[in-house]
């Protein structure tokens, strides 16, 4: 009942907290912060001790984007076994996009989402409804029935929404609500049958392009729209570099418009297509360098105020076929930890700042009440090694789906243990 | 010693590499032109031509190049239409394998296919084109014939014209052309030059008068009729009056030009009829010379010895 923490180096950028800590969390709630050494306790009371000497504890992850496929696709992730992965690269809340089958656009399926996470789910698991009726992008969803349903925000995420006046009216609707709009942004007249970035690699590949202004027409239609009709704009999975300045420019004229990276799009750029290996194929795509360093710079600057996975699982009878015939995506919550600490290597980020935009930024922009270490709060809590290297083995992953690039990649910093109420939800030493 | 295991592009070809290819496909060239058309250098060997793509030249050439060398050739035809969901290509191609084939020509519509099967399987691979990625024996029948007529490659000049977007064949010899020392020259309407070719060490224009002056070579590609559709072409009429090579072009070229066509030809679309038939044009040569260069590919990837060293 009782689990003091100790010795780490606690980082909670809410509670302006970087150093060494002690932390008592008793029947799931965080009771008490000290220095090091100094939580007593009465003769006879035996808690558990977790030793985080050379460790970061930080509030548990948050990933405001991933696809956990059920109902409707079970053979490549469901609710279990996404929580699993989840716990297992740091996360204690998610948010599940709503590209199920059937589609999360009815009361029925958010409430169906939050029992099974309720029931099987390790982690905290947030829904997120569609703005369209079956994502066909033609009526509004009862947005007021799912918002008491429980849902957090409102994407028809896989799909952009391309009808401009719809997307007008979507704006206009959710003010009522409060909760963000969250784009796939994507003209797809421009990205017809393109399974990669457009550029000299999809030439020397052969393979269609999918121009980057595909994303920046769509981000800059939602800008202006938003503009006129007030609500919120979540961009998502944000890759290309005039994407990222439209963002900048939306956020200095006061717009309510956030926006999210995906590790990859910061990792990776599209020669990693070369070999047509299918888990270098998502959408948006890998993009070119100059894109990368526009995000590097983006996440620097704050125009870029979150990290999310936008995990992705695929079966291997999904995307082991010809590149342009795979599906578009990766998992990616077993990774994100370790590529965003890359930042801190290459001097972009703060560990403080990787970790806000992992923790208490998005739990502001989703209000979501997790992501910091205040007292009283439920002790979801990630302790990692920020300096131990190894290698990523996707043999080992938790996720269903093996889907990533990243296989056999040696990267620093691993989870040891993630938390959930106090309880261990994934532990280095289970596995 | 020939090292390659499989020709899946020219890009990873060296200009050895390519030398020895060339020479090795003159010394087949006689034997087609023999009574009895037949070496034993492939005996007891089985090649297997796995379209699945619908071709009539590439696959009779490839066919006719290993029985001209005595081994068994096995034609199978895939599924052609890329949405087609049969069987898992690499099941199939493990399935084949598992029969002891040789070598395995593969062409498909998809780019990348050939390469994703040589992943997964041990016998050689041959590339007969795949999607607009490559299709390398095109690429080295054309060198071969550009190379019989003129003598040498270095510093020839070649303008290629057409839908350089989606051609397979221009891709590979780009990079073929480029190792040999040749200077390459893509011509067709913005809409079909994709992006970034550029920065493949070539020059890229669109009036393709103003560029023939000084070219050793023009190579007019196949226009696919269905471009329109995707709003590359405003008509074929239009197209045809901007780059169908036509006697009138003609006269502002070199008098010892040479005229090749990947083929299949649109006659009167990409190149007058009159054209197709006159002595500077060697489009049948290279079906004649695309034979011995798959034999001599087929003959250099099961080990067979050659002058030049690789």
């Amino acid at each position: 009942m009782t689990l003091v923490i100790k010795n780490g180096r606690v980082i909670d950028p809410v509670n302006s907290l970087d150093e060494p800590k002690d932390i008592l969390v008793h029947k799931g709630i965080i009771k008490a912060i000290e220095s090091p050494g100094s939580i007593s306790f009465d003769a006879g009371e035996k808690p558990s001790v977790i030793d985080a000497k050379g460790c970061v504890v930080c509030p548990g992850l948050i990933d405001m984007h991933v696809h956990f496929r059920e109902p409707g696709f079970e053979y490549k992730e469901t609710i279990t076994s996404g929580c699993q992965s989840a716990a297992a690269g740091g996360f204690t809340s998610v948010a599940v996009m709503p590209n199920t089958n059937p589609v999360n656009d009815t009361r029925a399926v958010t409430e169906h989402i939050l029992a099974l996470a309720r029931t099987e789910g390790i982690i905290n698991v947030y829904p997120i409804a569609a703005i369209t009726q079956k994502l066909e992008g033609e009526r509004l969803s009862e947005m007021a029935d799912l918002k008491n349903a429980g849902a957090i925000a409102f994407s028809d995420d896989g799909r952009p929404v391309m009808n401009n006046e719809l997307m007008r009216r979507a704006f206009e609707y959710s003010k009522m609500f409060e909760l963000p709009l969250i784009q796939h942004s994507e003209m797809l007249d421009l990205t017809e049958g393109g399974c990669m970035n457009e550029g000299m690699v999809s030439t020397e590949l052969g393979l269609k392009g999918m121009p980057a202004e595909a994303e920046d027409i769509m981000v800059y239609r939602d800008i202006a729209l938003l503009e006129k009709t007030g609500g919120r704009l979540h961009v998502a999975h944000i890759s290309s570099k005039n994407s990222v300045d439209l963002v900048r420019q939306a956020k200095s004229k006061g717009l309510p418009v956030t926006c999210e990276v995906a590790p990859h799009h910061f990792t990776l750029t599209d020669e990693a297509v070369r070999g047509y290996d299918t888990n270098t194929k998502m959408s948006p795509p890998l993009r070119a360098i100059e894109d990368v360093e526009a995000i590097k710079e983006g996440l620097r600057d704050g125009t870029i105020d979150i990290i999310a996975t936008d995990h992705a699982p695929h079966d291997i009878t999904d995307k082991q076929v010809e590149y342009q015939n795979a599906c578009f995506g990766i998992v990616g919550l077993e990774t994100a930890l370790p590529l965003s600490l890359k930042l801190v290597d290459e001097k972009i980020l703060s560990m403080g700042d990787v970790i806000k935009k992992l923790t208490s930024t998005p739990a502001d922009i989703f209000n979501l009440k997790a992501g910091n270490l205040s007292l009283g709060n439920e002790a979801d809590i990630l302790i990692f090694n920020p300096s131990l290297e190894y290698c990523i083995d996707i043999s080992k992953f938790h996720s269903k789906s093996k889907n990533s690039p990243f296989d056999g990649w040696k990267v620093k910093g691993k989870v040891l243990h993630t938390l959930v109420k106090g309880k261990t939800a994934y532990s280095v030493n289970d596995n | 010693m020939f090292i390659l295991k499989n020709i899946l592009g020219t890009k990873c070809l060296s200009n050895e590499a390519i030398t020895t290819i060339l020479d090795t496909a003159d010394s087949f060239k006689e034997i087609s032109t023999r009574p009895i058309k037949k070496v034993p250098a492939l005996r007891g060997k089985t090649i297997i031509n796995l379209f699945f793509e619908p071709s009539t030249r590439t696959r009779t050439s490839f066919e006719i190049a290993g029985k001209r060398l005595s081994a068994d050739v096995i034609n199978i035809s895939g599924p052609s239409s890329s949405s087609v969901k049969g069987e898992n290509l690499i099941d199939t191609a493990l399935n084949l394998e598992a029969m002891h084939p040789d070598i395995m020509v593969v062409r498909h519509a998809l780019s990348g296919a050939s390469e994703m099967i040589s992943q997964h399987v041990k016998c050689p691979i041959i590339n007969a084109g795949d999607g607009f990625h490559e299709h390398p024996t095109q690429a080295l029948l054309d060198l071969h014939t550009i190379r019989e007529a003129k003598g040498s490659l270095e510093g020839l000049n070649i303008t290629i014209v057409g839908d350089i977007a989606h051609s397979r064949v221009v891709r590979s010899n780009i990079y073929a052309m480029k190792t040999m020392g040749m200077n390459v020259k893509l011509i067709g309407p913005p809409t079909m030059i994709p992006q970034g070719i550029d920065k493949m060490g070539v020059s890229v224009g669109y009036d393709f008068e103003g560029v023939i002056h000084d070219t050793d070579v023009i190579m007019m590609l196949r226009l696919q009729k269905e471009r329109q559709s995707r709003y590359l072409l405003s008509s074929i009429r239009e197209y045809s009056n901007l780059y169908c090579l036509t006697s009138k072009i003609l006269e502002k070229a070199k008098d010892d030009v040479l005229i090749f066509h990947p083929g299949p030809v649109n006659r009167g679309i990409e190149i007058s009829p009159d054209i197709m038939r006159s002595k500077r044009s060697l489009i049948l040569t290279q079906v004649t010379n695309g034979v011995a260069v798959r034999m001599a590919l087929m003959y250099l990837l099961l080990g067979g010895k050659n002058d030049t060293s690789n």
